[in-house]
């Protein structure tokens, strides 16, 4: 399946988008490393969906707005963009900051959606559970917090780097997610507002946001259907791509 | 004024004394007798004749033991009488409000009889850590929290001030500060263009301090002030440029390298030291001078030795002849009007700090207060 590169300008910011496949729209709305190129489980889905995968504001190849302050001008940024390219019946998939920004986004308005997957997501705070501090961790050791598979930390620690685009995805995560870190403190009295059908998969042995954050989860959105992944960390999507698409689709 | 008992080993397996040294190990019984120490070191500066004493701000750390250089200042405005008193400075953007720096600082002023110089820093990138504060915000908070300070040092109140992260109705400063129309302001730095372009500019003038680096580092910044001046139409004068630097004199240069060895070293490698994500987090400079960092990553983050640091001239080391020729040799290079020597550093003892204090006073500095 092959995918096909854009633009698109959003409330004056020059969006990079990437999109494939047939069907119902799917949003996929990365985490804090960003989305630098496709993935596996992104060909898997467009077997299903027609898959977009931009890049954030302040991420990757799109433009750094003036106007970027906040997790709430993300989540009003995909409003519009939603707008902008009328999608409807879209299934919102956010990993980690990803799955913050989708529900951000939802609390304001489901109108466009149909339903929501949050993929170990960031954006609430749970009693006596931490994220960890990806801010005072050197780059090899985040990423080897992010996977359980040896195998996935090696190829992700000997893939090129693009140091530009490391350093404005750090900066701007810090920029959303420093203080209060990873977490609107606002989110949680709002999330009985969404509407749609909510599905939460989590890898049991995440080590960014411990699987405890389920709990708060289950008492929140108590109609959510809840998926734990074995021998899977922080990024079930990409650690075990046939389980996370088979829970995405059925 | 740093926490010259600590347990060195632990420091060093840490990693780092700042942010996340676990607090058990400040003794308060140890840290007593520290800070009296220190500040009878700094009443003795005025007894010496220096012209002014120093203090900063740094957070949860052994590397300094004022989180606020206010207390130490407060104690220093009654006990002495004649010096300055330079607080080096504030850091602002860690602040909830900024009035609160306008008015400790005011208070200072006043009850010194205006001898208060005020600084304004941004803090250090670890302290955006301990404290919270976004730093991607740092610049902006630090910018909005000068221009409160200045304005409610300065106009008349009440006046309303609306800002994007503070907003006053009715700002009304009791006490207006002593000086007119308002303490001098200094601005230390470890370089930076943006700070560089910011405080020379035309409407501010402020004193630009260029702090604990090589001393072709401290040149160059320098230089660049005074190019920054030239392009705003004005000649800096050399009362706007200044240099801090650890310094330690003996009786001769062997005696004084073999007496500092240990405790300089145990500053830059123990005191110092912390990793390049806690130094530099997001935002806290520009992405720019990150990528610089990171290639420069081995040699500013290793160890370094006094030999090298003497070498490289972020530390003055030796008898009091080579200490005035070295500073003479600099002078004629940069001709910075301020010299701020750090005559305790680490883990100097008290006798040896006394010592220093005493050769720098009575044997260089009457021969620089020629230049």
């Amino acid at each position: 399946m092959s995918f096909s590169e854009s633009f698109v300008e959003v409330d004056g910011c020059r969006t990079h988008l990437r999109r494939g496949g047939k069907g119902e729209p799917l949003l996929f709305l990365h985490g804090a490393s960003g989305a630098p190129a496709i993935m596996p489980f992104m060909e898997k889905l467009a077997q299903r969906f027609e898959v977009l995968v931009p890049e954030h504001p302040g991420w990757g190849k799109s433009d750094e707005p003036e106007w970027l302050e906040n997790i709430h001008d993300v989540a009003y940024f995909y409003l519009d963009f939603l707008e902008q390219l009328d999608l409807r019946n879209v299934t919102l998939v956010g990993s980690s900051m990803g799955g913050w920004i989708a529900m951000e986004l939802a609390v304001r308005d489901t109108a466009r959606l149909k339903s929501l997957v949050l993929v170990s997501p960031a954006g609430i705070a749970a009693p006596g559970v931490l994220p960890a501090d990806i801010f005072l961790m050197a780059p090899e050791d985040l990423v080897r917090n992010l996977f359980v598979d040896e195998k996935l930390v090696q190829a992700r620690l000997s893939a090129p780097v693009d140091v530009d685009e490391t350093l404005k995805n750090r900066h701007t995560t810090a920029r959303l997610a420093w203080e209060p870190r990873l977490h609107d403190p606002f989110l949680p009295k709002w999330l009985h507002r969404i509407d749609v059908p909510v599905k939460i998969i989590w890898g049991k042995q995440d080590r960014i946001l411990p699987v405890e954050f389920v709990a708060e989860y289950r008492r929140l959105l108590p109609a959510a259907e809840i998926k734990i992944v074995e021998n899977c960390g922080h990024l079930p999507h990409a650690e075990k791509a046939e389980e996370f698409v088979d829970f995405v689709c059925k | 004024m740093p926490y010259a008992d600590l347990d060195l080993e632990a420091g060093r397996k840490n990693g780092t004394v700042w942010v996340k040294l676990p607090n058990q190990h400040f003794d308060p019984e140890k840290g007593h007798q520290l800070y009296n120490r220190y500040l009878d070191e700094l009443e003795y500066g005025e007894e010496l004749g220096f012209d002014a004493v120093s203090v900063n701000e740094h957070h949860q750390t052994a590397y300094g033991l004022m989180p606020s250089p206010v207390v130490t200042a407060s104690a220093l405005a009654r006990k002495t009488k004649r010096v300055k008193i330079a607080i080096l400075g504030s850091a602002l953007p860690l602040r909830s409000h900024p009035l609160t720096v306008a008015e400790e600082h005011a208070m200072i002023d006043v009850i010194s009889g205006g001898r208060l110089i005020s600084g304004f820093v941004r803090g250090i990138g670890a302290e955006y850590h301990t404290f919270g504060v976004n730093p991607t915000f740092s610049h902006d908070r630090f910018h909005e929290a000068h221009d409160l300070i200045v304005r409610a040092w300065t106009e008349p109140g009440p006046f309303a001030f609306q800002g994007k992260h503070y907003n006053v109705q009715y700002v009304n400063l009791w006490p207006r500060p002593y000086q007119k129309p308002h303490p001098p302001i200094w601005i230390p730095s470890q370089g930076s263009k943006e700070t560089i372009d910011w405080a020379s500019h035309p409407d501010r003038r402020y004193t630009y301090l260029q702090t604990f680096s090589p001393s072709k580092v401290v040149a160059r910044y320098l230089k660049m002030y005074r190019d920054t001046c030239q392009g705003y139409g004005y000649e800096a004068k050399d009362s706007q440029l200044g240099w801090a630097v650890p310094v330690y004199v003996g009786e001769s240069d062997e005696s004084a390298r073999r007496e500092a060895k240990e405790h300089f070293e145990n500053f830059r490698n123990v005191f110092v030291r912390m990793p390049l994500e806690m130094l530099l987090p997001p935002g806290y400079t520009s992405r720019e001078s990150m990528k610089n960092v990171m290639k420069a990553k081995a040699q500013m983050f290793g160890d370094v030795t006094l030999e090298q640091a003497v070498e490289l001239g972020l530390f003055v080391c030796g008898s009091a002849q080579t200490v005035i020729k070295t500073f003479q040799a600099h002078w004629n290079d940069m001709r910075f009007g301020n010299l701020l020597v750090m005559c305790q550093f680490g883990t100097l003892p008290a006798d040896l700090t006394r010592k220093n204090l005493e050769l720098f006073a009575r044997r260089v500095l009457p021969a620089l207060k020629q230049l």
